[in-house]
């Protein structure tokens, strides 16, 4: 038995599969992960991603602690926007990505991967341990996304004019609060949508109301698929600690400027450009039919070999897609090795669809 | 519980089995059980064997993908692939719709006629269970 988010008994009452997922009891699916899929991309889906840990982070030197955890430049943020990086280890390695929320100068907010929960909490500690700066994991809070081009119309039955009107105006990548709720313009499906924090006492009366303004419960494995064609990479799988944030298509999270900024990682990120970046993540479509999958070799003729680090099949497009990591060389065109036979496939940059249309 | 219908003959690898009659002649029909679809999820891509194409009992002979995993059919029965479901390629989504209708995946013209390797209904079911644990 794993552990269990406020909205476990909602998930059951769904019909949800339940699975394990980093040690929580996750719905994957609520019947077909596939209609689930399509009701993000043509309507409006409802998500608990309550599994995921929130981190808040206090005190006077906050903001110079995070300048030097955080691949990403936090001067980049005003109270009120969300930004997206990476935390590296010294070698420029990933130990995860992450939404750095700005509250105030002094107070920031993280939201990390559940999976890597307890390496994040012990390496953001250790960092900090010279420091005043207070840690305080909200174990507390419900974490729901309503993802969709139908969320906006659909939300309005749901609060006040006054907190609607706030959300409603809320740019990309920046968020509000309304009561207990703290509501970002944020998403992990490539559609316009919300994530919610909310306390977890209030969770499922939240996801009753909004269930009831005719969301469709969607469950990690429609997410999975959704965040794969909108070309978000997934830790652990597209990118761990063994490479850097440059051959992990995340080099527009790196702030290499200014140059006196000295991140954790900066140094071999240097290195590394000065060597030369051997490889790189990008787009696969498979031109025949089938279904791409995780650690399936790839080989680029007179070039090198690579592997699937992210591979699945796209219900928008009904086509295999996968991201992978590839020599740093290749060109438009590769091969899959699929059960014994070499199956072409064309190297895209990712995305794949945005916002319900083909990008590619 | 997932349905397991007690007329069917069943494999220890999730294949269902059902004895037909065509043009006087003893035949099978093979698909996959309502258990095997739902562990896989939704069906998205599927490889059938070639008409005429003869097999082993045991023999990997199609191909089931879903959006999760990738998992290997086999032949039941020792026997020649007599015709296949053509409406899955276009819609593989029948399998999870209608397993044990729609569903089917391919008919056999069996080598042989003896049956008994196969689980009853109630063998499936206790073997189902135990997998669970």
């Amino acid at each position: 038995m794993g552990k269990k988010t406020p909205l476990y008994d909602s998930h059951l009452a769904a019909g949800a599969k339940i699975v394990d997922f980093a040690g929580w009891d996750m719905p994957l699916h609520y019947g077909s992960q596939i209609n689930e899929h399509h009701t993000v991309r043509q309507g409006a889906g409802i998500f608990d991603v309550s599994h995921m840990t929130v981190v808040d982070i206090e005190g006077n030197e906050t903001a110079s602690f995070l300048r030097r955890l955080l691949a990403n430049n936090i001067d980049r943020l005003i109270p009120g926007k969300a930004l997206y990086t990476c935390m590296l280890n010294e070698q420029g390695g990933v130990i995860d990505d992450l939404i750095v929320y700005k509250v105030s100068d002094t107070a920031y907010r993280l939201v990390v991967n559940s999976g890597t929960r307890d390496k994040d909490l012990a390496w953001i500690k250790k960092q900090a341990e010279q420091t005043s700066i207070q840690i305080k994991e909200r174990t507390d809070v419900a974490m729901l996304a309503v993802q969709g081009p139908k969320v906006r119309e659909k939300i309005a039955a749901i609060f006040s004019k006054e907190h609607l009107q706030k959300i409603l105006d809320l740019k990309p990548f920046h968020y509000t609060t309304a009561n207990d709720y703290f509501i970002a313009r944020t998403g992990y499906t490539g559609e316009d949508g919300f994530e919610m924090i909310v306390p977890a006492n209030q969770a499922a009366n939240l996801w009753e109301k909004l269930v009831s303004s005719t969301m469709s419960p969607c469950g990690l494995g429609a997410r999975d698929t959704l965040r794969l064609e909108a070309g978000l990479n997934l830790y652990g799988a597209d990118m761990d600690e063994k490479v850097t944030p440059l051959e992990s298509n995340l080099a527009w999270t790196v702030a290499l400027e200014p140059k006196e900024r000295n991140f954790i990682g900066r140094a071999a990120l240097e290195k590394q450009i000065q060597d030369g970046i051997q490889y790189k993540l990008i787009g696969l479509v498979l031109e025949d039919q089938g279904v791409l999958r995780n650690h399936q070799r790839i080989i680029v003729e007179n070039v090198g070999e690579g592997e699937i680090t992210s591979g699945s099949f796209s219900p928008t497009l009904s086509k295999g897609i996968a991201l992978a990591r590839v020599p740093a060389g290749t060109g438009n065109h590769c091969l899959v090795e699929m059960r014994g036979k070499n199956i072409p496939a064309a190297v895209i940059k990712p995305p794949f669809v945005r916002q319900g249309k083909k990008t590619f | 519980m997932n349905n397991v219908p007690k007329k069917l003959f069943y494999s220890r690898t999730h294949e269902w089995i059902r004895k037909d009659q065509k043009d006087q002649e003893e035949i099978i029909t093979v698909g996959i059980t309502d258990h095997a679809q739902c562990m896989l999820g939704d069906l998205v891509y599927i490889e059938l064997p070639e008409i005429d194409s003869s097999f082993e009992d045991g023999q990997e002979c199609a191909v089931v993908e879903s959006v999760k995993a990738a998992a290997d059919i086999y032949c039941p029965i020792p026997g020649e692939i007599i015709e296949i479901n053509e409406e899955l390629l276009e819609n593989p989504q029948l399998i999870n719709q209608d397993p044990y209708g729609k569903g089917w995946l391919f008919r056999v013209r069996p080598f042989d006629k003896n049956f008994t390797k196969l689980l009853t209904a109630d063998q499936y079911s206790k073997q189902v269970a135990s997998e669970a644990h």
